[in-house]
């Protein structure tokens, strides 16, 4: 650290050199924090805590296929199932298709099942009483600007009233919040009672889109699931049982292999980097021979003129990483809070961070090396003579 | 003050000749250069510069280097550009080929798409009455009620993913004359007999003429595969009145597609329809239909493949500075000489611009290339296609010249930014403290 101002020194010896090459190395990073911040988020999605206790049954045809509601209490006498609700997809529209958000008919003891988000007591009672009512998350209700009361239409895509008329009006009745700050996703649903949505639709009475079981421990998991599979076997609706988070893992991996686009690309910005930065140091130590000649002359040892460019190297990696990550966060931070529940990005923190400061080190190493060792050897008497 | 305005001005005239530049079509470019080209070999001033050119040229061996960094830099945006691009133009071509003006698609009111919509019996027989739907010539209705449906099957990589399974009857053939065969048969009705897309068979296992498929729960023989170039290469096909048991769908459908009389003839259809109180649906033609499905991803990955170029574009830039003032900076003495006989500031500027500018097209070009080779025959899938069934669409990444073309604009522009700055100071050199240094 005592050879710190040696380093700033060789770095501030070009400094319009010096500051391209950051500007290089922060785009890089830039690009690292913003792809590496979608890659996280979409990992995340099939990674929950919650999702490793949760199990969700399904027609194994697929999910546009029905079941009947009596295997509710089927399930239920599962050992190890501690609570089971069932979900219907409704994809009702709030005015424009753009605005997106998933809507869902849900038995009223969902609250019971989700670990996710918690309901405050007095309105889920409301909500458990109330014929058409329904909540919905807190960014949601931001987003909207809904209220307690307020009425909700939605446009139905998939499931018409009795009267074929495609608009369901419900009545706002809770707003409920995520249990880990930051889960957007969790906050961006809207719930209501599946009695109510049963008894207007034009058919598919009696029949539900999926269960979902909350059980006891994630260890069992598998045991649970099959016993649940056990239950409609050789019948006309089997069902394939699995975790939350194998369900989504297996729905991302179907949309697409994310995390090889996100290496494909890095893979090439990196590369580019490495020549670009590497190139920026053999010019470095190339003009500046006769200097660390002089440094040797002067009782600076091998092994110190090494350590000195290299450190120069990773510094310069460092810098401009650091900055590029902080680039990252802030405009991650902002598309986040302007795009909201859509934008599949986590925060620029933790582990994003501790991948990019190895990254740094790992190039600014690799680019140093080579220059660096040709300082170590040079020959004090032909360095200053300039040979 | 004076320095900041000449840099200002600078700028300013990097950012119109920028703009100018993104909007060029290819001939406006190639007109350039033919102009350029011209002043280079007609014009006094033009043939020092080319001079001047070539002898930057010569010595870029001994700074390969610097050089490389340019290349393999603009290489880097370029590729992962066009790769991007690529990959959002064929997902949308897929969809945007698929369907005609002279075909109709009916769906429930309001569903939006094919996998939410179901149609009654009675409705789907109405549909195929109404006014402006063509007859064969037997006098039949050119109608195909279809069941769209999902199942779930394991593609080539091991892992399960969900495909389409359409349930048709032998009108699905006849409204769509474009789907041919490409081995095997056509299923025969009442027989537990699929065929399968082009697409499908490429992505999913044992798929081939004469192997059997498990499909919810009954064993299913594949006896041809085809190809309509289009997004039901996606899908299976399968008898509808044998499927639709298995499924318990009775005898609803998801939607009907109809043979036109002609394409004008939609208006006409559609007011039938909707005069009709028994039916409660939506009608387009399949073209429209299937361009819809198209747009959001479409945007999406065009403005990801912008935004990630543009970020690696401002690296490379500054890589290209970076090259560009070390190599003005060794040859300050040379370029200080060319001054001192007499050699005036345009063709100095000039060269160096030219000499990054060759430096990024060979670039553009080693990108594009690379983008073609890795990914220009590529055949992937995503979870496309409205509704709730999310399923599997097969196709192909498309390197078109207009992409390849675009990706060359990106490199040339690089290459301009990061030579303008450079080649400046060269031509302001002060001579007399150029030469003097050593």
């Amino acid at each position: 650290m005592k050879y710190f101002h040696l380093v700033w020194a060789a770095l501030m010896r070009r400094k319009t050199r010096t500051i391209f090459t950051v500007v290089s190395v922060l785009a890089a990073f830039l690009l690292f924090g913003m792809l590496d911040s979608v890659r996280t988020a979409f990992a995340d999605a099939g990674n929950r805590v919650s999702g490793a206790s949760q199990l969700i049954t399904m027609n194994k045809l697929g999910l546009g296929s029905q079941l009947p509601l009596s295997m509710q209490s089927q399930i239920e006498r599962v050992p190890g199932v501690q609570a089971v609700t069932h979900i219907d997809w409704f994809g009702g529209i709030y005015q424009d298709p753009k605005n997106f958000f998933p809507n869902m008919a849900v038995g009223s003891n969902i609250f019971a099942v989700t670990r996710d988000v918690t309901l405050p007591p007095e309105q889920l009672q409301a909500f458990q009483t109330t014929q058409d009512g329904a909540v919905v998350g807190a960014a949601l209700a931001k987003k909207f600007g809904w209220k307690i009361g307020d009425k909700i239409p939605l446009e139905a895509t998939i499931w018409p009233k009795k009267d074929g008329s495609n608009t369901w009006t419900f009545t706002l009745v809770g707003i409920f919040h995520a249990n880990k700050a930051g889960d957007v996703n969790a906050e961006s649903q809207m719930l209501f009672r599946w009695k109510y949505f049963d008894e207007a639709r034009q058919f598919g009475k009696g029949s539900v889109g999926w269960y979902q079981e909350q059980i006891a421990s994630p260890d069992q998991a598998e045991r649970i699931a099959r016993a649940i599979d056990a239950i409609s076997a050789n019948s006309d609706h089997e069902t394939k049982t699995e975790t939350a988070n194998a369900f989504a893992s297996s729905f991302i991996s179907q949309f697409a292999n994310i995390s090889l686009i996100v290496s494909g690309i890095m893979a090439a910005v990196f590369f580019t980097l490495l020549l670009l930065t590497g190139n920026t140091m053999a010019q470095a130590v190339r003009e500046r021979i006769p200097e660390l000649a002089v440094l040797k002359t002067i009782g600076f040892s091998n092994r110190s003129v090494l350590s000195l460019v290299l450190a120069e190297a990773v510094f310069l990696v460092v810098i401009g990483g650091v900055l590029g990550m902080l680039l990252a966060m802030a405009v991650v931070g902002g598309l986040k809070a302007k795009m909201g529940n859509t934008l599949p990005m986590a925060n620029v923190a933790g582990s994003i961070w501790g991948e990019a400061i190895v990254l740094m080190l790992v190039i600014g190493v690799i680019v140093g090396v080579l220059p660096a060792l040709r300082g170590m050897r040079l020959k004090i008497v032909d360095a200053l003579a300039g040979r | 003050m004076k320095k900041f305005l000449r840099g200002l001005l600078l700028v300013v005239i990097l950012i119109v000749c920028l703009a100018i530049w993104s909007f060029l079509p290819w001939y406006g470019a190639v007109a350039a250069a033919v102009i350029l080209a011209l002043w280079l070999v007609l014009t006094r001033a033009g043939r020092r510069t080319l001079s001047v050119t070539g002898v930057g040229l010569a010595t870029l061996p001994s700074r390969w280097g610097a050089s490389s960094v340019i290349v393999i830099g603009i290489a880097g945006v370029v590729g992962v550009l066009v790769a991007l691009l690529a990959m959002g133009e064929g997902l949308s071509a897929t969809l945007r080929g698929t369907g005609n003006d002279a075909t109709a698609i009916v769906l429930r009111a309001g569903s939006k798409a094919e996998a939410n919509s179901v149609l009654m019996h009675s409705q789907v027989v109405l549909i195929g009455q109404t006014a402006g739907v063509a007859r064969d010539a037997q006098g039949h209705p050119m109608a195909s009620p279809e069941l769209l449906l999902a199942a779930s099957l394991p593609k080539k990589s091991g892992q399960d993913a969900n495909v389409s399974v359409r349930g048709v009857g032998s009108a699905a053939w006849a409204v769509r004359p474009e789907m041919k065969m490409v081995a095997g048969r056509e299923f025969t009705p009442g027989t537990l007999e699929l065929d399968v897309g082009k697409g499908v068979a490429a992505q999913f296992a044992g798929m081939t003429v004469g192997s059997t498929v498990q499909l919810a729960n009954q064993r299913w023989k594949v006896v041809g595969v085809f190809d309509s170039g289009d997004a039901f290469n996606s899908e299976i096909w399968a008898d509808r009145d044998t499927i639709a048991p298995i499924y318990h769908r009775g005898a609803s459908s998801s939607s009907v597609t109809v043979k036109l009389t002609s394409p004008a003839a939609l208006n006409q259809f559609k007011a039938a329809l909707a005069a009709d109180p028994q039916l409660k649906v939506d009608a387009e033609t399949t073209h429209k239909y299937f361009a819809d499905q198209s747009g959001g991803i479409n945007k999406l990955i065009h403005v990801l493949g912008t935004v990630i170029a543009t970020i690696m574009g401002i690296g490379a830039v500054f890589g290209a500075l970076n090259s560009m003032y070390a190599a003005v900076a060794t040859r300050s003495r040379e370029i200080a000489t060319l001054r001192a006989v007499g050699f005036r500031g345009t063709p100095v500027v000039v060269s160096v611009l030219l000499e990054t500018m060759l430096l990024a097209l060979s670039g553009g070009v080693l990108g594009a290339f690379v983008a073609w080779a890795l990914f220009g025959h590529f055949t992937a899938s995503t979870t496309a296609g409205g509704g709730f069934s999310f399923t599997q669409m097969v196709f192909q990444f498309r390197v078109t010249p207009q992409l390849v073309w675009n990706g060359l604009k990106w490199a040339l522009a690089i290459g301009f930014i990061g030579g303008l700055f450079p080649a400046v100071r060269a031509a302001r050199l002060p001579v007399t403290a150029a030469l003097r240094e050593l």
